[in-house]
């Protein structure tokens, strides 16, 4: 292969093998710039402006490296950020039970139609974020369809609301994320032979041992990387807790959005994301050893 | 009844996906007939069927500017982020090299900060910067933020390929550049336009980042958050929508195609 390659390109043995070793960065060079540029430093910008205390005149912040603005960040959002985790986990959670028979079914039991069906997953996508959450909050509302249904078999009384609640910015959440979820279970679940559950069943298992026993440990990858996709976005939400929640159910990420863009208290902006960032990272890193899926990284 | 017992727990799965399609499908449905409503300022309740929205969707003023800036931002964040991005899975799924471990670090870390650290970040820097945040900065974001997204899937598909095809080409005298050109790069093509695909989606649907770094410049998804209150006329279901059932052609599409293809070879 290599006496073939070096006789077409005509270069000598030692050339050649400095372009291989150069090769792999070469390539790389472009993206991981940008990466660098576009998304190391502006970390390092955010903590460098998180440390940083009101100055002399308006909007003006100098630095002095005052660490303490962190534990200040903590407990004065407490709640936020407690809430945050909460909706984040309920709503992965939520999808988690929506999907895993949808990717199964997809999977399994679609025959010809999975192609279809999977395109059909991920169509909605296409329908802009924030109309699909709007339409959420119409329907969901006193004169909406869902109410109405629920309202007519009397599992609530009329003047219980839907909307602008934590029922609707947890089922947004689950709802605007959801492909997130259904794709790599439909992955993982894709790549099971059938035959290991052809074999559980020759074995006397029953289908619920199958399920327990064969198929969801074999579809595990699935699970982390659809639970890991979904809460990342889920707990970084501002949107869903705008349009379809109160200001009870405010989460950190309004927060955030808020201090940067109406206060502009830009430190306690900063420290907050840093926060956010590095507790979604820790649980990430956490779930990821405690899962035994290191291939995702 | 014992037959509809049996019947019921058979099909219990399929029962499950039929309802969580609806799930799905329920919002589609809702901004697809509200397209069709004869608004008066606000598109919140129904006044009655016109198609005037879809014969006429750029009448409500700075929409269609909107949803241009968003195609032309999409396609530039697309074109550089497949670029960037399929150099940097050919460079991870095909050479050995040291500081491996750290550029999966740099990849994997922007996908694991939510969005509005990202956007956040970025503008802070811009602005420490004395950069006036507008259209480029939202191609810059985009471009970011897709990279991985497609490293991801670009590399996904180089390891499923089987090495056997290009040893085949090199046994029959094509060299490194042939192979490459006439064997490796038509398999990864549907890995590489996949990402593509992810990488307009995810640029096109962009709000929070958008938001952060947009200064003036306003893009459909700004468009639709700003008038959500104000009320959001009916053409904004109608570009909701088209771009729905467009995606859905464009993938159904590029499947039958896809299916076609593997049946003549």
């Amino acid at each position: 292969m290599v006496a073939i390659a070096r006789k077409s390109t005509g270069l000598n043995p030692l050339d050649s093998l400095r372009q291989k070793v150069a090769m792999p960065y070469l390539l790389l060079l472009p993206g991981m710039l940008w990466l660098l540029v576009f998304f190391l430093a502006p970390i390092l910008t955010l903590v460098s402006t998180s440390t940083k205390v009101p100055g002399m005149g308006i909007g003006e912040f100098v630095q002095q490296y005052r660490w303490a603005n962190y534990w200040d960040a903590i407990t004065a959002m407490q709640t936020q950020f407690i809430r945050t985790f909460v909706y984040a986990i309920i709503a992965t959670l939520l999808a988690l039970a929506i999907s895993y028979p949808l990717a199964y079914a997809i999977a399994f039991k679609s025959g010809r139609w999975k192609n279809v069906l999977l395109v059909l997953v991920v169509a909605p996508f296409f329908c802009s974020f924030i109309l699909r959450t709007i339409a959420w909050r119409q329907i969901l509302a006193q004169d909406g369809l869902v109410f109405k249904t629920l309202h007519s078999l009397h599992l609530i009384s009329a003047d219980t609301r839907l909307t602008s609640s934590a029922f609707a910015v947890v089922t947004g959440l689950a709802y605007n994320f959801l492909p997130f979820m259904t794709l790599p279970l439909y992955a993982s679940l894709e790549r099971i032979d059938p035959r290991t559950m052809e074999a559980s069943g020759d074995l006397y298992a029953n289908g619920l041992t199958t399920f327990r026993k064969v198929t969801l440990p074999l579809s595990m990858p699935g699970v982390v990387a659809g639970t890991l996709l979904t809460f990342i976005p889920a707990a970084g939400d501002f949107v869903n807790a705008q349009i379809l929640g109160n200001p009870s159910t405010t989460m950190i990420g309004n927060v955030i959005n808020a201090q940067y863009l109406q206060t502009t208290n830009y430190p306690l902006a900063a420290t907050l994301s840093f926060i956010l960032m590095i507790a979604i990272l820790a649980i990430v890193l956490v779930y990821i050893r405690k899962s035994g899926t290191d291939e995702l990284v | 009844m014992k037959k509809f017992t049996r019947w019921f727990s058979k099909n219990l799965i399929r029962i499950y996906a039929v309802m969580g399609f609806t799930y799905l499908f329920i919002p589609i449905l809702y901004t697809f007939v509200f397209s069709f409503n004869d608004y008066v300022r606000s598109n919140l309740v129904w006044r009655g069927f016109t198609f005037n929205n879809w014969t006429d969707p750029c009448a409500p003023l700075d929409i269609c500017p909107a949803l241009g800036n968003s195609i032309k931002i999409g396609l530039m964040a697309t074109f550089g982020a497949t670029i960037l991005g399929t150099l940097i899975a050919f460079a991870l799924a095909r050479y050995a090299f040291r500081g491996r471990g750290l550029v999966n670090t740099l990849i994997f870390l922007p996908m694991a900060t939510p969005e509005l650290v990202l956007g956040a970040s970025l503008l802070t820097m811009f602005l420490n910067l004395g950069f006036n945040p507008g259209f480029w900065t939202i191609v810059i974001a985009h471009i970011m933020f897709c990279i991985s997204f497609v490293v991801v899937t670009v590399k996904a598909r180089i390891a499923s390929l089987d090495p056997r095809l290009e040893q085949a080409a090199m046994d029959l005298y094509a060299n490194e550049a042939e192979t490459f050109r006439r064997v490796t790069l038509p398999l990864v093509a549907p890995g590489i336009a996949g990402g593509a695909l992810l990488a307009f989606s995810l640029s096109f649907d962009d709000f929070i980042i958008t938001n952060f770094n947009s200064g003036t410049t306003i893009t459909f998804p700004l468009y639709v958050y700003t008038h959500a209150e104000r009320g959001l006329p009916a053409q904004a279901n109608v570009i909701g929508v088209s771009m729905f059932l467009l995606a859905l052609i464009v993938v159904l599409a590029g499947q039958f195609v896809g299916r076609k293809r593997k049946v003549s070879a």
